[in-house]
């Protein structure tokens, strides 16, 4: 909860974001953390936690395997075109 | 600061091969670990247990691998890591990464001093032969081994 699956996601999706040449700030945070982030853009978690953030501002995206950086990055590429 | 990952398994944070019925079986004794070694107070499992009850098996974070883990709090002594690798796997109800063999628990004293160990923690977790050897170790020293 901000400490532990967040902050893993949060190093594979800084490593894809290099990759995709895109400067962004990731935050890893708790769910209650996540839903007041109202300034996040893009909101990255796993199938479970997804129905959590619904009705957010951001773009949600359910990674299924938090170290497939394959995955991630090509999620976060389509979700930076829309 | 750990700067080898098996450094943040204190003594006493590992079993092997351990026999349980069921996930909360799982996270109990790798919370028994986790106060074995100095790191939490028993509150501190039942916390794990507590947040898969109400947010479900996100912490089934890889094939067959979980990182169980609660708040930053004063039931955490001191940052480490435990784990138990089960003779049967479990199942935490994880659809994509189900049934689960390696159970690792993480205690944090903070929300920023154990984000080295992390990073090495995904290493090992991202290498499969690596994850290979903690699945077939069947020694303590074995899976310290694998650790490194």
């Amino acid at each position: 909860m901000g400490i532990g699956t967040s902050v893993l996601l949060k190093m594979n999706a800084e490593k894809a974001l290099l990759q995709l040449g895109v400067e962004a700030t990731v935050e890893a945070t708790d769910i209650e953390t996540a839903r007041a982030a109202t300034d996040a853009s893009i909101l990255l978690t796993t199938p479970d936690l997804v129905d959590r953030l619904q009705g957010l501002n951001g773009q949600v995206i359910s990674i299924e395997q938090l170290f497939d950086l394959g995955e991630i990055t090509e999620k976060l590429a389509v979700a930076l075109q829309a | 600061m750990a700067t080898t990952l098996g450094q943040a398994f204190g003594s006493g944070s590992i079993q092997v091969k351990a026999d349980v019925a069921h996930w909360r079986a799982a996270l109990r004794l790798g919370g028994d670990l986790l106060v074995n070694s100095g790191c939490t107070l028993p509150g501190y499992t039942e916390q794990m247990i507590q947040a898969v009850e109400e947010l479900g098996p996100y912490i089934v974070i890889a094939p067959g691998l979980a990182l169980a883990h609660a708040r930053p709090s004063e039931l955490v002594l001191k940052t480490g890591l435990s784990l138990v690798t089960l003779r049967q796997p479990v199942e935490f109800g994880n659809t994509q990464n189900d049934p689960v063999s390696l159970v690792f628990a993480l205690s944090a004293v903070d929300h920023d001093s154990h984000i080295d160990l992390l990073q090495l923690f995904a290493g090992l977790a991202s290498d499969q032969k690596n994850v290979n050897s903690l699945l077939t170790g069947d020694s303590i020293e074995a899976i310290r081994l694998a650790l490194g």
